[in-house]
């Protein structure tokens, strides 16, 4: 199950609304839990994919690097990452999966239908390594954030 | 000096999120690290030993595969290893 609040949740499907037609990614920041991925930030990402922005995304290493260094600094660890299917659905791809590599972490997909933010969808990445991996459905539970106190 | 462990990998080095080993070199931290954690390596390295192609290695904000000397890079305590692996995909 990955766990996020409807603040992070917006702001995942609106970065995948504002870079349409091409495709957003981003990392999901939190903690690691027994049975669960709880997020507590979603950090925006830059496409470096820029031959097939459209239907391919790649985040810099270096990008990587700063972010994980930075959850490190809050006490939070990558648990996750973000990217927008533009027309198409909220279903992990082949080269999705030809290209996932961090075993435990939640991989979540938007669809954006013609600029609007559609299903959203959260795979976990399980197994042991390369040989093993698999993609498997996960529930995303949305929780309301607690109203203002006067 | 120290190593950053993604969490897809700490499952390998008993949990730990910061690895910290004696080297003077990339190569001779790198070796350190997977002497302490031997279930790291095939993780990291191909059968014929080379960094798998979606491992990425950082020395603090450097790609270790882009310099100059690569592995013999020299290190000292304040350097940080981070390890990366790729993320990518698309519809």
């Amino acid at each position: 199950m990955l766990k996020l609040n409807e603040q992070v949740y917006d702001a995942v499907r609106r970065h995948g609304e504002e870079t349409y037609p091409y495709e957003c990614c981003g990392v999901l920041l939190g903690r690691s839990m027994k049975g669960f991925n709880e997020v507590e930030d979603a950090v925006r990402a830059g496409n470096i994919d820029t031959e097939s922005p459209r239907n391919r995304y790649q985040i810099a290493p270096q990008e990587l690097v700063k972010i994980q260094r930075l959850g490190r600094e809050r006490g939070l660890d990558i648990v996750g990452f973000y990217h927008s299917h533009p027309d198409h659905r909220a279903q992990w791809s082949k080269t999705d999966f030809a290209e996932a590599h961090w075993i435990g972490c939640s991989y979540v997909i938007t669809s954006v239908e013609k600029g609007v933010a559609q299903a959203t969808n959260s795979f976990l990445l399980t197994g042991t390594g390369e040989e093993d991996k698999a993609f498997e459905d996960e529930s995303v539970e949305v929780a309301a954030l607690e109203a203002e106190r006067c | 000096m120290k190593i950053h462990i993604p969490t897809p990998l700490r499952v390998y080095s008993d949990k730990q999120d910061t690895v910290n080993v004696n080297a003077t070199t990339v190569g001779e931290a790198l070796n350190a690290l997977t002497a302490k954690h031997p279930d790291l390596k095939k993780h990291l390295y191909s059968e014929e030993g080379k960094l798998r192609s979606f491992v990425n290695v950082y020395l603090n904000d450097e790609d270790i595969r882009y310099l100059p000397e690569k592995d013999a890079t020299r290190v000292n305590e304040k350097d940080a290893l981070s390890i990366i692996p790729s993320i990518a995909g698309g519809c």
